[in-house]
């Protein structure tokens, strides 16, 4: 086998058996920590598709800042001990069990499902394209050019999270 | 491909041990320069100037008792030590220490892993420090040991954003990510060493190192004082050493950077000779000098910063992060970018002496206003005005 595909089951697998670590731990730190995992495992399938900037950006974002909030503000109210399920009864369970279903079923469809012609690149025109202008540029010349005005819009999302944030946080102004 | 392999070991191998046995060495400069600021003599007993002294102490770790709190979460307790201590040297696989050594199947880079993300990867990496305390402070089940994991993981979180920031600047001069780039691009002389066109940048740099190694004046996540000993209360025997051993770590990779993004990394100033091919192992050898040299220096920086400085107020440290910091990194850049925007897309200078000079007459004129400011706050001088205020 190829030592690629090796690495890809190894991480892939990883990342699987984390992310079901970290739905089904009772303790808050727990699950926590299995997500780091799974982000991680998800940043070296990243580098393994010759996408370095968006694994270290993986692991620097989520793993690095938001799960060291999630973990800070997990201690802070001090929700660290196991907690009683979340599961409320037979008719909790019942909606669980449905929702993983249709997750399931949509997973199976996703198997047959085959990328748009327009997303498909030839192999080697990222390694090319990392070459000739360096990571970094490869996704910000896109980014702040052609797909400058999504990138705007994004910053109004976050700009109203914050705003809710505070508004949450602090009733009286 | 077998030349990579071979190479890479060696490589990791010997960069590993030099930095355990530096980390080792720094805990003895450590005392011995605290004694002597403190007009004392220090550790001098075991061996010849003390030298033996951290073998003794790592003996004595190792024969010591370990202890286990009764209600802490086994786990993460064992776990917390090395995962403190991982990320620290981790980081360290991207810095270029020396120029290329030639050998016979080819020329070999002096950096254990150059990746085209180096120096992202620095940033991501170094973000992961924080998880070693913060699971040591939450799994001791000791309040002051959680209050310490809080406190580093809102420092952390905080000074980290001034440091990306700060180290944005260098991006934009640099041009590239890859750490073997930026310290091409700053060998050309004395002034194009980044220190110099972004003296500000490297400023926030280096206050927002010391509050990422939770060194003094910010070693709030372990202030004796207040907490015991913070989120390492309960540690005892090799596991309270492994912490010791992260936070040297972490200084010399603290160090280490400070050198590579503003001081031109291994080369040696007042000289282009050692810049350029054909590779000789006089070369490398002499800037693997200037490199330790320059992160020697840091490395007494830090020790003696600790021993000169009071620790800071917690408020006053996340005031200092979120007020200051965050704003004149955000601030710089703008004016950084803006000024190089001008030199290099419309007058057309390409990066040299005159285009490093120019970017240091402006950091001179910004230093001015921005220190004046900071003093006139009291947000550095202490707490007496801001009491004085208050009543």
């Amino acid at each position: 086998m190829d030592g690629t595909l090796i690495i890809f089951w190894a991480f892939a697998g990883l990342a699987v058996v984390s992310a079901l670590s970290c739905i089904t731990r009772r303790s808050p730190v727990a699950s926590a920590l299995w997500l780091v995992v799974t982000l991680f495992s998800l940043a070296a399938l990243f580098v393994l598709l010759d996408a370095q900037f968006i694994a270290v950006l993986q692991v620097l974002v989520y793993a690095g800042a938001i799960m060291v909030l999630f973990l800070f503000v997990i201690m802070l109210l001090n929700l660290g001990r196991p907690g009683p399920t979340d599961l409320k009864g037979p008719m909790g369970l019942t909606v669980g069990v449905l929702l993983a279903g249709g997750l399931l079923v949509q997973l199976l469809g996703l198997r047959r499902a085959v990328p748009p012609p327009g997303l498909a690149l030839a192999p080697g025109v990222i390694a090319r394209a990392a070459a000739e202008q360096g990571m970094v540029p490869a996704v910000a010349r896109p980014l702040f050019g052609t797909y400058l005005v999504p990138f705007e819009i994004t910053s109004i999302l976050l700009l109203a999270a914050i705003v809710g944030a505070v508004v949450l946080a602090k009733r009286k102004l | 491909m077998t030349l990579f392999l071979i190479s890479s070991v060696a490589k990791i191998l010997v960069v590993f041990t030099v930095i355990m046995v530096g980390v080792a060495l720094l805990t003895l400069a450590e005392r011995r320069i605290c004694a002597w600021m403190q007009d004392r003599l220090g550790p001098n007993r075991v061996g010849p100037q003390g030298l033996l002294q951290p073998a003794a102490d790592g003996l004595k770790n190792f024969l010591k008792e370990e202890t286990l709190p009764a209600r802490a979460d086994k786990v993460l307790f064992m776990l917390a030590p090395a995962i403190s201590f991982v990320p620290a040297l981790l980081t360290f696989a991207v810095i270029p220490f020396a120029a290329p050594l030639p050998t016979p199947w080819g020329d070999v880079d002096m950096v254990v892993a150059n990746l085209p993300v180096g120096f992202l990867y620095i940033l991501a990496f170094g973000s992961l420090g924080v998880y070693g305390i913060v699971l040591a402070g939450w799994s001791s089940n000791n309040k002051y040991s959680l209050l310490g994991g809080l406190r580093a993981t809102a420092q952390m979180i905080s000074y980290e954003i001034a440091l990306g920031m700060s180290t944005v600047a260098v991006l934009l001069l640099g041009g590239n990510v890859t750490l073997t780039d930026v310290i091409a691009k700053q060998s050309e002389s004395l002034f194009t060493w980044n220190v110099f066109p972004l003296s500000l940048a490297f400023f926030i740099f280096i206050v927002a190192a010391f509050a990422e190694t939770n060194r003094l004046p910010f070693d709030l996540p372990e202030a004796e004082g207040e907490l015991i000993a913070g989120y390492h209360t309960e540690y005892s025997a090799m596991k309270f050493s492994m912490f010791y051993i992260a936070e040297y770590s972490n200084i010399v990779t603290a160090s280490a950077l400070m050198t590579t993004l503003f001081f031109g990394g291994w080369d040696i100033p007042f000289t282009t000779w050692d810049n350029a091919p054909p590779w000789t192992p006089l070369k490398t050898v002499l800037t693997l000098g200037a490199f330790t040299l320059k992160t020697s220096f840091f490395l007494f920086l830090f020790i003696w910063v600790r021993w000169t400085l009071p620790r800071f107020r917690y408020d006053q440290l996340m005031a200092l992060g979120w007020k200051v910091m965050l704003p004149l990194a955000l601030g710089y850049v703008t004016i950084i970018a803006t000024a190089i925007w001008l030199l290099h897309d419309q007058l057309g200078w390409t990066y040299d002496t005159r285009f490093a000079l120019a970017l240091f007459g402006l950091n001179l004129l910004l230093a001015v206003p921005l220190f004046f400011v900071l003093d006139r706050g009291h947000l550095i001088a202490g707490s007496v005005a801001e009491e004085g205020g208050r009543a």
